[in-house]
């Protein structure tokens, strides 16, 4: 297979400028006659199916939950980065262009990323003319800060609520073609599978979560906005809903999964407090502007700590070591998140971790309350400080917080080209679903702007390209392969509900995840991985043959919807295995142990790894084979990132 | 291995869990034994734990809404011991704690009830009535492109943060479940007062309110009577001076419309 | 004038007209009791039996109670067409266990209980004093005033009576707590500056006006 990135010929600056020129356009009275099929209602989502149903498709758009509000961008705390150069202290398109690259540890494609920066500039003026209420100066201008990976205040803001406030003005906007009858929304429907029809995307196969009917939705085209895939490792940030089942299945359908194991893992959440810990909730990176990250000098002291016999405020200062700052002298505890999470997890190797269970390190405020007061933090993370104590019922104010480095976001996700089409055509992919844009790691801020991007200003034209080849005649569900997708979904349902057996799907993804954080997580070596692999084989073979699910397909069953998504997962976490054994280097979110430096930092190979792994289904039990997609810098040069 | 608190003794607890197998079947109390629930468990946690039981044992479980588990979503949605989200103020059922409960307690958990709130299943229920009021107005009609850039309008700071306070509303519905008249006027009354607070709001102030408040009627929901509750349970404490924001724009925007229905 | 009707029936609609009638009511309450003072004058009841003559015979005051039977008309249908709706919103099936009072004050959640005892005292009073001064025959004054105060004075030496005037003046005063500060809110007429001022106002208010009109049966029972 010949990957074809579609990357427009010309001057970076000008490539997408050049490209809207010569995309195909549908006239206008065409446009209603194509049907789109959107999935997912996050921020690429809904911004994506408002934006084409505003220019007359007509669009059908799909949310697992109850309403398209609750898609999981609505956690995103800190922000979202734009090149407005409001603070005039020197951002621009480019500089945004260079720190997204760099801060990907060059593993993005330069076009991609350099459009990303362009048009970041518009999001912002769109959220706010739909009332999107950032924050303001007293000027009654935006306001800005600033964030990792950057040395400009680019990051426009909701206090720690930005992404419910930017999905939320895409709710609205989708709620208003709702209203014009151009979207027809559905929820608590679930993509089940991808209907391909002579090798074209032509709909897709899904389930009513309430009622348990499957149904067949056909279009012109379909848009997969799903999010990603984080979830694989049980406990992570993302919402318990939160999967890769759609893209999963269009990857099974044809459509190629490139970088799947680049993972972000943020260092600042609350570390886990038992076996029924259900997931993680992220502390801000803002955090470590003022805490410092400290862990006992001595192992001994730290069993002691874990063990109750000290409290942490008999530590004396000589006691402690703040190790990002012992060994990061020039950025501190503000090192990228990679670095930091990969140093906490050390630490705790060492045996000086803290808490009960030892997978702790202290994110310490003492000097900055001492230095301003306790009412100056409060305004500053008041917030966060009240969730953290919510959570662990410990005050921040009076003992260190406790914290430790969590599945985040996934970089990784479904290739596609410059016009966001996967391998599938008329199969698109948007915001975190795809891959495109971060590289192998993703700075803060910049997921809601991708997401975004991808929605309201990318794919409204890409998309018209493809439509523009395609004749306006209505598609409908006659086609056999419908009633074979549908037949291949009612099958595996039945296959799921048969097996009865003794472990519960949860039970199995917290099995996963425990190898997928053991041996694919924070660090990696070949042999670690090529036993995950033998043990993920294994796990699936006894998820097939001793799953338990009860209950029936008919109505409300939260179980059988877990276990077909645990299925997913299982498949997709050997893929990320395999892709993780066969990048031998070391860069951002994936972390080799066999390539560092000798002061232990990530070791890239440009010369053998600059491409973009995009890997294909080949059926069942079959291993999956690589593409490479190489990856060509023009406009920046690679260097070996350093933090000293 | 609890985290914080290598001393906080495990729990047993008695639940009464409303169970309804559908839509249209009739539902009941049904009683389940908890054990050994760390107090360091979610709320939701604690319903994991029962769940994991019910399955193993071949029952079907709880089936309750619920995603982010940070507070945000505003998925998460249930009535427990007589109170929306439970005791704790300012606290989705997500983000509540099993430190707040005592070893022997009974706890009832229920659906949020309401007319516009059918129950699907057991605990989950149908909040789209809000999704319609929403779309019935709750937006500025704005086409992606073409906006003006974003700081051609300046805004005050102190209304672009009183604008922001009501834009916070996660649609948890608390706000219905708790009101003895099942209104939603707090939920309403937030959209409406951000986009009046906002410039960008102006051009459809007036039919912005009158159609969202028509919606709102026509789905079921009660009438205020200013008792206070839906403010009281808000996990995100929307005040209820939106309701009276909401009442004035409807005054106004009735009084001075062109629209004649 | 269909935008009207429609923006009256509408839940905020109704909302204002409880609003509107229940200020009117409140202005009424206060006419009434400063008339009513006239009982505290030590004169056998001439101040008060001319004060009564006046308004039941002054033409404005004739033409201003038809104002006042709609106040009342339009309160009292308001709240049970209110009630109705939103019982039918709360539905069928109610919670098991319910702790309202966990989040809300009693009086808030009773205004129908509260305003239905109101009534009934209403009626009560209506029959007993506005019936018989209007159309019974009530015997003339020294100023050949039909002679109310004898009524009044003889109905408030009656324990029952005087237990049902103060219970219904407590009932209003908890109504009033409610209903004052409410009706401000139900208009749209809050400010941060102003609705503490509001609010207090209707705590005094409602302990005032209730405490006066309630100090006439306890006055006449227990002094008189």
């Amino acid at each position: 297979m010949n990957l074809d990135a579609k990357i427009p010929e010309g001057p970076l600056a000008e490539k997408w400028d050049k490209h809207k020129f010569n995309v195909k356009l549908v006239n206008p009275a065409n446009k209603r006659k194509y049907d789109v099929i959107v999935v997912g209602t996050g921020l690429a989502g809904a911004s994506a199916a408002a934006s084409l149903a505003e220019l007359g498709y007509n669009v059908k758009a799909f949310s697992f939950h109850d309403s398209p509000r609750r898609a999981h961008s609505i956690a995103a705390q800190g922000g979202i980065n734009a090149a407005k150069n409001y603070q005039n202290d020197g951002d621009s398109v480019h500089r945004l262009f260079y720190d997204t690259i760099k801060g990907g540890d060059y593993r993005a494609r330069e076009a991609n990323v350099y459009r990303l920066a362009q048009v970041s500039v518009n999001i912002i003026d769109q959220c706010v003319a739909q009332g999107v209420p950032f924050a303001r100066e007293y000027g009654g201008l935006l306001a800005n800060r600033s964030f990792g990976g950057a040395q400009v205040s680019r990051t426009f803001y909701a206090r720690g609520q930005t992404g419910q406030q930017l999905l939320l003005g895409a709710y609205s906007a989708l709620s208003r073609q709702i209203a014009y009858g151009k979207v027809k929304m559905y929820n608590r429907t679930e993509m089940l599978d991808l209907v391909i029809v002579d090798g074209q995307a032509r709909g897709i196969i899904t389930r009513n979560l309430i009622t348990g009917e499957i149904q067949q939705h056909a279009a012109h085209a379909v848009v997969l906005a799903t999010g990603g895939y984080g979830n694989v490792f049980y406990l992570s940030t993302n919402a318990k809903y939160s999967n890769a089942t759609a893209a999963w299945r269009a990857h099974k359908k044809g459509a190629l999964f490139a970088n799947p194991c680049f993972t972000q893992i943020h260092p600042t959440c609350i570390p886990v407090s038992g076996d029924y810990q259900s997931k993680l909730t992220l502390m801000s990176e803002s955090l470590r502007n003022d805490g410092r990250v400290w862990v006992p000098k001595t192992v001994e002291m730290a069993e002691r700590l874990r063990r109750g016999e000290i409290h942490v405020s008999q530590i004396a200062e000589e006691d402690r070591d703040y190790f990002l700052e012992r060994k990061y002298p020039a950025f501190g505890n503000l090192v990228p998140r990679d670095v930091a999470s990969r140093n906490a997890k050390m630490m705790c190797d060492e045996g000086r971790g803290v808490g009960s269970s030892g997978l702790a390190v202290y994110l310490d405020f003492s000097e900055i309350i001492k230095r301003i007061g306790a009412e100056g933090v409060s305004q500053k993370y008041g917030n966060l400080f009240a969730m953290y104590e919510k959570i662990t019922d410990e005050d921040p104010y009076k003992q260190p917080m406790r914290i430790y480095p969590a599945v985040h976001y996934t970089m990784g996700g479904l290739w596609v080209d410059y016009n966001l089409q996967t391998t599938v055509p008329g199969l698109y992919a948007t915001g975190e679903c795809n891959f495109s844009d971060h590289g192998a790691n993703r700075l803060g801020a910049s997921a809601l702007m991708q997401g975004l991007a991808d929605g309201y200003f990318v794919i409204p034209y890409t998309i018209g390209d493809y439509l523009a080849q395609t004749p306006p005649k209505p598609v409908t569900t006659e086609h056999p392969a419908f009633k074979e997708a549908e037949a291949n979904v009612r099958t595996q349902i039945q296959k799921l509900m048969s097996i009865n057996g003794t472990r519960t799907p949860d039970d199995f993804h917290k099995a996963l995840g425990h190898i997928m954080w053991e041996k694919c997580g924070m660090a990696r070596t070949a042999e670690g991985l090529k036993q995950a692999k033998a043990e993920i084989q294994q796990l699936r073979r006894e998820f097939w043959s001793d799953l338990k699910v009860v209950g029936v397909n008919e109505e409300l069953n939260q179980t059988l919807e877990k276990a077909a998504r645990v299925a997913d997962f299982i498949e997709l976490g050997e893929l990320m295995v395999d892709d993780a054994y066969n990048r031998n280097e070391s860069c951002g979110g994936h972390f080799r142990e066999e390539y560092q430096t000798p002061e232990g930092e990530a070791l890239r190979d440009d010369e053998n790894y600059a491409y973009v792994a995009a890997w294909e289904w080949r059926g069942d039990n079959q291993p999956e084979v690589l593409h490479k997609e190489n990856l060509v810098f023009e406009n920046v040069k690679l260097t070996q990132r350093s933090y000293k | 291995m609890a985290g914080s608190n290598p001393n906080a003794k495990p729990m047993n607890l008695t639940l009464k869990v409303w169970r309804q197998k559908n839509r249209d079947a009739q539902g009941n109390i049904v009683d389940y034994q908890v054990r050994d629930i760390s107090p360091d468990m979610s709320f939701l946690e604690m319903l994991d734990v029962l769940n994991e039981d019910l399955l193993r044992q071949g029952q079907e479980p709880v089936a309750f809404d619920h995603d982010c588990r940070e507070g945000i979503c505003g998925s998460c949605n249930l009535f427990i011991n007589g109170r929306a989200h439970g005791p704790e103020p300012g606290t989705t059922t997500c983000q509540l704690h099993m430190r707040k409960f005592s070893d022997g307690d009974t706890i009832t958990i229920e659906p949020w009830r309401a007319e516009a709130f059918p129950v699907n299943k057991d605990l989950s229920v149908d909040r789209s009535a809000f999704d319609r009021i929403i779309q019935a107005g709750g937006y500025v009609s704005v086409n992606t492109g073409g906006v003006p850039d974003a700081n051609e309008i300046p805004i005050p700071k102190s209304i672009a943060d009183q604008a922001f306070d009501a834009a916070t509303c996660i649609g948890c519905g608390a706000c219905v479940a708790a009101c003895k008249n099942a209104s939603a006027m707090l939920f309403v009354s937030a959209k409406v007062s951000q986009l009046a607070l906002l410039p960008q709001g102006q051009v459809e102030r007036k039919t912005r309110v009158e159609n969202m408040i028509a919606q709102m009627d026509k789905e079921g929901f009660g009438a205020c009577t200013n008792i206070g509750s839906c403010a009281a349970e808000c996990p995100v404490g929307i005040s209820l001076e939106n309701i009276a924001i909401l009442n004035r724009e409807f005054l106004a925007a009735k009084a001075t419309s062109n629209n004649l229905a | 004038m269909s935008w009207l009707s429609n923006a009256l029936t509408s839940s905020i609609g109704r909302k204002i007209i409880m609003a509107v009638t229940g200020l009117f009511l409140c202005s009424f309450l206060v006419v009434h009791l400063v008339g009513n003072l006239q009982l505290f004058k030590n004169d056998g009841g001439a101040a008060f039996n001319i004060y009564s003559h006046f308004m039941g015979t002054n033409p404005i005051i004739r033409t201003l109670e038809f104002g006042l039977l709609f106040g009342f008309g339009f309160h009292i249908y308001e709240a049970f067409v209110l009630t109705g709706k939103n019982r039918k919103a709360r539905g069928s099936q109610g919670y098991v266990a319910n702790h309202i009072e966990q989040n809300s004050p009693w009086q808030s959640r009773n205004m129908g209980l509260l305003g239905t005892i109101i009534l009934v005292f209403l009626l009560v009073h209506l029959y007993n004093f506005f019936y018989r001064a209007r159309f019974g025959d009530l015997d003339p004054d020294i100023n050949n005033n039909d002679d109310l105060y004898t009524l009044v004075v003889s109905s408030f030496h009656q324990w029952w009576y005087v237990l049902l005037y103060v219970l219904a003046q407590v009932a209003l005063c908890y109504h009033l707590i409610h209903g004052f500060k409410s009706a401000f809110q139900s208009l749209g007429l809050t400010h941060r500056k102003y609705t503490p001022f509001v609010t207090y106002l209707g705590y005094a208010f409602s302990v005032l006006v209730c405490a006066g009109f309630a100090a006439m049966p306890l006055y006449f029972f227990f002094l008189q």
